[in-house]
């Protein structure tokens, strides 16, 4: 190995580092701070860098984001179009839409700013999304990160607010009528709906206001809640330090990795420039949102096939699905029950319980302990599940959203296939869960397989009385432990419903709810091996090598 | 798991396996024993970041070369990708050069920081609560003194944002009058005109099967709030075979010798209604799917929708342009809550 000298030499550069140096700590004891950040240990694995795809492609948000403000304007009084682009001419449309077109024919490079801007913005979203959900899988949001869950949380949020608010300024007939829907479903709350919609676009639909509005929404209150609140996210990864999955020496009391500097500062910094490198990849080679091709916003005109971006895809889809049946009158009132549900009610059901996750699974472990070493998600099968059949309902929701085009692609009758969604976005979930969570189980015992049975090698050996056995290779220690070091979780006690008084304690109903809960999720589990359960094993495999004989091995420890 | 961690004495297996503790043996990488091949991905990193310094060229090549303007699309393309294509090569340059830095000549096993309970010491805890105490003897408002204080400062605190909320959310609506969303430009008299050049419609250029898309006349003159107005009012003006045509009760003289107009507004969250299928008279909202039948008072067969489109009564005038004879007789588009009243 190559010795790599980093002792400063005298030499004048070293010397004004040196004095610069000296020059800030004086000033901000900056050199205390280095001293805990320059050699801090992060973990390696390619999940995490989920999360740092969002970081990354938000900055690249803020970069394009910058140079778009410089030649959108955001107003909506109309104007007639006298640009470059012959399709267009002599339309009247708003300045938003004008300088959009504007800037993506005239300006240099505006077009690559714009495509850069949108392709990072849907690489946000899903990054965020898909980061939540390795957080979710390997149960990174328990104690001590709850609180940190719900800022993620909040930033998933806000980036889908920053996506709508962005997509939505250009004012073209595609993202307007997302507009007029939101308008529909704004109207449609009991009570305040009609003033909500018209305090929001500052009269009626379209108004002249609301493009102004979500500009300033877009470019300043969004991301500055988001920036803030990132801060307070990463403040609290340092804080924590990072997670961890299994593995020798890793506890819940140390951290295993590499350190910050130089490390992390080359991978992450680096893989900073990968992610503004694809993104611009993107945006050279695929277009997006071509809004001249749409045309400038009018409450009359839309076409076929038109799908919101990504991420609303599945509040479409929802609306969708829901049969027209359940709007009702009351009184005279209207309760249109049939808009409410699936673009307000269940949303907010949908987020609400992924907001409170790491509570709701709480009450089932009512564990109190710090965890810093990750489950892998087959030995937490019923989270495991129950995140597939989440994931299941979103996915049948986004399929239900774009179900002109499934059905033309396919060639189906439209009525059929949201018919049969109607049917799966039920089905779908409940089997899910069910599979996943037989899945988890399944290779939670083929890891008890393998711990105590050994790798197969494929040399087979023939003993003298003729019976041929394939020798299996012992798991090496690293191997076994991962394998082996993980909490098996029981059901909670229920403590007796009468105290020794006799009399009704405080609480029982709840505890009673907590105790089913934690039924429900621990009721099934796979117990890991034991070094008795293994001896044993090994004790068996001797005994078949020397007699020859063969027998199926006991494998008490596995529950139904 | 079981949390008891004893070794159990006397030969007997343990209860839990114990941690092999970080893996000791770090299988060295070429770079880490053979001095060329350390060499070697030097010159390769410092080949990305060349590679890096070439895009840089490039898409500043490509932006001073750039031929955007004039009705050239072809140029506009070129240019965006040519200047994301040096973009990329700028940015990838630099990433994979770091990222190879790191994965070939720094330090690649593991090392171990430990982990401190994040919970404050005891010590601290008191600490904490000491000051607090302190600090509100210093302020005169122990527990149970100074209740007048403490309930002032809570409930000026409390109402003081609504002096800012209240006329910041009071401007938002302008002159938040709702019912505006009850009526449209439509009355006794307003010819249909075409959407979206204004000319005006005959009876006799309507033909059996074929479909308007319809604005009222002098929408197009509208000095404010044309969109608006136009956002209530579009109408699709649809012919049939008077013998298709199951005219609704109460409604036998709205319609004009199988013409029918119907607001083009979706009654589920307000799309416009815009495919219509002449062998069916079927309308299609292509947002959601609700679809509608003309040729029975627009009325829901599938979809989201509840209620069936609002019918816009029609008739003939003297020169036989296509009126409206009234306006819509409920509002148009998604309901709301107060909708009826």
């Amino acid at each position: 190995m190559t010795e790599v000298k980093t002792a400063p030499t005298d030499s004048r550069l070293n010397r004004a580092a040196g004095s610069t140096a000296s020059y800030v700590d004086e000033r901000t004891s900056i050199g205390a701070f280095t001293k805990f950040i320059a050699r801090k240990i992060f973990p390696d694995h390619w999940s995490f860098m989920l999360g740092e795809i969002a970081l990354y492609s938000f900055v690249v948000l803020l970069l394009s984001g910058v140079i778009l403000t410089a030649f959108f304007v955001p107003s909506m009084d109309i104007v007639e179009y006298e640009g470059e682009f012959a399709q267009l001419k002599g339309l009247e449309m708003s300045r938003a839409f004008e300088s959009t077109v504007h800037m993506s024919f005239e300006v240099p490079g505006g077009l690559l700013m714009r495509q850069i801007h949108h392709w990072a913005a849907l690489i946000f979203t899903a990054s965020i999304v898909t980061h939540m959900a390795r957080i979710f899988f390997t149960g990174a949001f328990r104690k001590p990160r709850e609180l940190n869950w719900l800022v993620g949380f909040t930033l998933m949020i806000l980036s889908l607010a920053a996506g709508f608010t962005g997509y939505s300024l250009p004012d073209d007939v595609l993202s307007g009528n997302g507009l007029r829907i939101i308008d529909g479903v704004i109207k449609s709350i009991p009570l305040a709906g009609s003033y909500i919609s018209y305090g929001l676009f500052g009269g009626e639909f379209p108004g002249e206001a609301l493009i102004p509005r979500m500009f300033t929404a877009h470019i300043l209150l969004i991301p500055a809640l988001i920036l803030g609140l990132i801060a307070l996210h990463l403040f609290l990864v340092f804080l924590h330090k990072h997670t961890q999955y299994p593995g020798g020496g890793r506890t819940d009391k140390n951290v295993v990795g590499l350190p910050l500097f130089p490390v992390y500062m080359a991978k992450a910094g680096g893989f900073f420039f990968v992610v503004f490198g694809v993104i611009a990849l993107l945006a050279a080679v695929f277009q997006i949102n071509p809004v001249w091709n749409y045309g400038p916003y009018d409450p009359s005109p839309v076409s076929a096939g038109t799908q919101p971006d990504w991420y609303m895809l599945f509040i479409d889809g929802a609306l969708r699905i829901m049969p027209g049946n359940f709007e009702y009158v009351i009184g005279g009132f209207t309760l249109s029950l049939n808009v409410l549900i699936p673009a307000v009610v269940l949303p907010g059901l949908f987020f609400g319980v992924l907001a409170l996750y790491p509570w709701i699974e709480a009450w089932a472990t009512g564990d109190r302990g710090e965890k810093h070493v990750l489950d892998r998600p087959r030995n937490a099968p019923t989270r495991t599940a129950l995140g597939v059949a989440l994931i299941t309902f979103y996915v049948v929701l986004v399929l239900e959203g774009s179900n002109d085009i499934v059905a033309s692609l396919f060639s189906l009758s439209i009525n059929d296939l949201t018919l049969m969604f109607r049917i799966t976005v039920i089905v779908l979930p409940i089997l899910a869960f069910i599979i996943a969570k037989r899945l988890a189980m399944g290779l939670q015992r083929k890891d008890r397989e393998l711990v105590l049975h050994g790798h197969e090698t494929g040399r087979i050996v023939r003993f003298d009385n003729g019976e041929y056995i394939e020798v299996h290779e012992p798991l090496t220690e690293q191997e076994r432990w991962v394998r082996v070091s993980y909490d098996a979780l029981k059901p909670r006690e229920l403590a007796p419903e009468l105290n020794d008084r006799g009399v009704r304690r405080k609480g029982y109903r709840w505890d009673r709810f907590k105790a089913a809960w934690s039924r429900f999720y621990f009721e099934d589990r796979v117990e890991p091996v034991t070094p008795a359960e293994l001896k044993a094993a090994e004790e068996h495999h001797a005994h078949e090598l020397e007699s020859g004989k063969k027998a199926a091995p006991e494998d008490p420890a596995i529950h139904p | 798991m079981s949390t008891d961690n004893v070794n159990h004495q006397g030969g007997a297996v343990d209860e839990e396996f114990t941690d092999p503790g970080v893996p000791a043996d770090h299988r060295p990488r070429r770079a880490d024993v053979d001095p060329k091949a350390a060499n070697r991905a030097e010159r390769q990193v410092a080949a990305m970041f060349g590679l890096s310094v070439l895009g840089t060229v490039i898409a500043i090549a490509a932006y001073v070369m750039s031929d955007v303007g004039g009705d050239n699309i072809a140029g506009v393309q070129n240019s965006t990708m040519l200047m994301g294509l040096g973009l990329f090569l700028a940015m990838i340059g630099i990433g994979t050069g770091a990222i190879h830095w790191a994965k070939t000549l720094m330090r690649d096993h593991d090392m171990v920081e430990e982990r401190h309970e994040l919970r404050s010491s005891d010590e601290a805890r008191a600490g904490a609560v000491d000051n607090l105490k302190e600090g509100a003897k210093d302020s005169g408002i122990g527990v149970g003194r100074r209740g007048l204080l403490k309930g002032s400062l809570v409930t000026a605190l409390a109402i003081a944002p609504l002096s800012v909320l209240v006329p910041a959310i009071g401007n938002l609506g302008g002159d938040w009058n709702v019912s505006k969303f009850r009526h449209t430009m439509w009355k006794q008299g307003v010819r249909l005109a075409k959407d979206p050049d204004g000319s005006l419609i005959k009876a006799s250029d309507v033909t059996i099967g074929s479909v308007f898309h319809v604005i009222p006349d002098g929408l197009t003159e509208l000095e404010h709030h044309q969109l608006e107005e136009k956002a209530k009012a579009v109408v699709l003006l649809i012919r049939m075979s008077p013998d298709d045509l199951n005219v609704q009760p109460g409604r036998e003289d709205w319609s004009f010798d199988g013409i029918v107009a119907y607001s083009k507004i979706c009654t589920h969250v307000g799309c416009p209604v815009a495919l219509y299928e002449q062998q069916t008279h079927h309308l299609l909202c292509p947002c959601h799917q609700s679809t509608f039948d003309v040729a029975n008072g627009a009325k829901v067969v599938f979809g989201p929708a509840k209620r069936a489109l609002p019918q816009l009564p029609i008739a003939v005038d003297d020169e036989g342009y296509i009126i409206a004879k009234d306006d819509f007789n409920e509002p148009i588009g998604p309901s709301y809550w107060e909708r009826l009243k």
